[in-house]
């Protein structure tokens, strides 16, 4: 196995609560994304996932106080980094997509100005320069009419469009090694959520890029990921390849998870 | 296009705010503050002779009379006479309000430009000493009445220190105002090149502008922080994050644009109120504004200028939630749909 991008070691953590007292939320998770795989971390609501994809780039909530483990990224603990650095690997180096597209980008500016104020914050250059880029990443993610759409806020977009929106700008303006995306299909329509996926990879393939894809949907999962990671109760359960895990799952909850989104998907 | 609609239709809501208000006012004064033939009739006054007073003061007709015949001198434009003043009431008012503008904008700049930073300050410092300090200032602000702050500067920096002038109005006593232009001494004495003049004027705004500035600072601060401290929890702010923005963008891009919506609502509200005339502010600092009038009227039970001084209040106030939504507008785009 070839040396991975990024490695989640042994982290664990607690919310505070408002008594003052700590509630385990992860226990020692540890996992690795290989270079040019789609990884997935699945799980129930409440598994850890997702705080622990928002702790990789350091955006977990105040509440969330961290008590062991690395997250090493080329070398470097991102956990210790000074907040300077850290602010230079967000966006440059991982990137992420986030679950309501709509609410993730801001209300009150054009969705273009908000690509270009990330290109411009990456790449520098000129306010036109800036403004070019940013349609043709729209463009890149098929948003009919890129150039009117970009003069348009955020509440003027779909939930698919906004997410296509959302993904241009952490994989297409930002140019990281690594995209986190927290669950970006959820809450879209079916047959949105597989146009949003095949984009996902499409671009991860041409791109590639590594990828981390937190998700609960099994279907998504093994259409189009290489790795999954199982999380439950804030520990990691079983890891393997998406077809060790699909065909012989060794863990009965991993089994338990099959068997509850085939059962999902033979209602559908 | 729905910019000039909007305007429109806002001045359009002017008459009716207008006819309620006159309304209002008139029975109310009329109802509630007594006979003023009793304040300009000698005490040995035969009851002809008060006839005739009350006759003059134009109260001698049927209520109903009275108040169509202000109707129709409304109409006109014409705002009826002053008892005390002798003046006509339109001629008081707009002489009165350059004062009251002149010290409102002082105190209105004042608790926007220091009270906006120190709402973000206090937000992007949550729960530590930054945010107590702030709340502190805006816990005073707000709880300590205004003329009281108004007495405690004028005896530390007059009293005390004799470092500002005394609380004697616009200009220092004996001091000839500049040829009037717009009414505004500042704006007056620099159009006149009379800059020891402006000087003089800008000192007397020192105080009463610093304790107007003290109050307003505090409720926006308070708003502000309010407002920015929910925008910096939710999910587009932790997206600029994410894309590697600095603090100065987060905070003053993305954060306080969104934060702006309740301050400018805010802002409106105190707007109205501190151009309606300051009535304490004024009357402590001797500032010959809309707030000394008014008071002067309820004291003389001076109906015409009671009335008039109310519409002009409610008036300013429709300007300003007018402005309001204009700022909506330009700030939000959500609302322009």
């Amino acid at each position: 196995m070839t040396v991975p991008l990024l490695r989640v070691d042994g982290l664990g953590g607690a919310f505070r609560r408002r008594d003052g007292g700590l509630t385990p939320v992860l226990h020692d998770v540890s996992f690795a994304l290989q270079p040019g795989c789609i990884t997935a971390v699945v799980g129930e609501t409440g598994s850890g996932k997702s705080l622990t994809a928002l702790t990789i780039l350091g955006l977990q909530p105040s509440a969330f106080v961290r008590r062991s483990g690395r997250i090493l990224f080329a070398g470097q603990d991102l956990l210790a980094l000074p907040p300077s650095a850290m602010r230079a690997v967000r966006g440059r180096r991982i990137s992420m997509v986030f679950q309501d597209a709509r609410a993730a980008l801001n209300p009150v500016f054009s969705v273009g100005a908000q690509l270009a104020d990330v290109h411009r914050l990456q790449h520098g250059g000129s306010a036109r320069a800036a403004w070019d880029a940013a349609v043709e990443a729209l463009r890149r993610v098929r948003i009919p009419e890129a150039e009117r759409r970009a003069r348009q806020y955020p509440h003027e977009f779909s939930g698919g469009m906004a997410q296509r929106a959302m993904i241009a700008m952490a994989a297409l303006v930002c140019t990281p090694a690594l995209l986190i995306l927290d669950e970006p299909t959820t809450g879209l329509d079916v047959t949105i959520q597989s146009d949003i996926m095949e984009l996902i990879v499409e671009l991860c393939r041409d791109r590639g890029l590594t990828a981390c894809l937190i998700t609960h949907d099994l279907g998504v999962v093994a259409e189009s990921c290489e790795e999954v990671v199982v999380m439950n109760a804030g520990r990691v359960v079983e890891t393997g390849t998406t077809e060790a895990i699909f065909t012989r799952p060794q863990q009965p909850y991993t089994r338990r998870l099959l068997a509850a989104s085939r059962l999902d998907a033979a209602a559908a | 296009m729905a910019l000039a609609r909007m305007i429109l239709q806002r001045l359009l809501w002017v008459l009716p705010v207008a006819f309620g208000v006159v309304t209002i006012t008139f029975f109310a004064a009329r109802v509630l503050g007594g006979d003023p033939t009793e304040l300009y009739a000698p005490p040995e006054a035969t009851d002809e002779l008060r006839a005739q007073i009350r006759a003059q003061l134009g109260l001698a007709d049927p209520l109903w009379k009275q108040y169509l015949a202000y109707l129709a001198a409304l109409a006109r434009f014409d705002f009826g006479t002053s008892f005390t003043t002798g003046e006509s009431v339109g001629a008081d008012l707009s002489a009165r309000l350059p004062a009251t503008l002149e010290l409102g904008l002082v105190g209105l700049v004042i608790g926007i430009l220091a009270g906006i930073p120190l709402g973000v300050l206090a937000a992007v410092n949550r729960e530590r000493w930054p945010d107590f300090l702030v709340r502190g200032v805006t816990l005073s602000g707000m709880a300590l009445p205004q003329f009281w702050i108004g007495l405690v500067l004028i005896s530390i920096f007059f009293v005390q220190l004799r470092l500002l002038p005394g609380p004697v109005g616009r200009l220092p006593i004996g001091v000839a105002p500049p040829p009037p232009v717009t009414g505004f001494l500042l704006l007056d004495a620099a159009f006149a090149g009379d800059w020891v003049l402006w000087r003089m004027a800008a000192m007397q705004l020192v105080l009463p502008g610093v304790t107007l500035g003290l109050t307003t600072l505090a409720t926006v601060a308070r708003v502000t922080r309010a407002a920015m401290v929910e925008a910096l929890q939710s999910d587009y702010i932790r997206t600029a994050i994410a894309m590697g923005h600095g603090r100065g963008m987060v905070w003053f891009r993305y954060g306080l644009r969104n934060a702006l919506l309740p301050v400018v609502t805010l802002l409106g509200g105190v707007a109205g109120h501190i151009f309606g005339g300051a009535v304490l502010l004024e009357s402590i600092f001797g500032w010959p504004g809309l707030g000394q009038y008014a008071l002067q009227a309820i004291d003389h039970s001076d109906f015409a200028a009671l009335q008039g001084f109310v519409l002009y209040a409610s008036l300013l106030y429709v300007l300003a939630f007018l402005l309001v939504d204009i700022l909506y507008l330009l700030i939000d785009p959500r609302m322009r749909a």
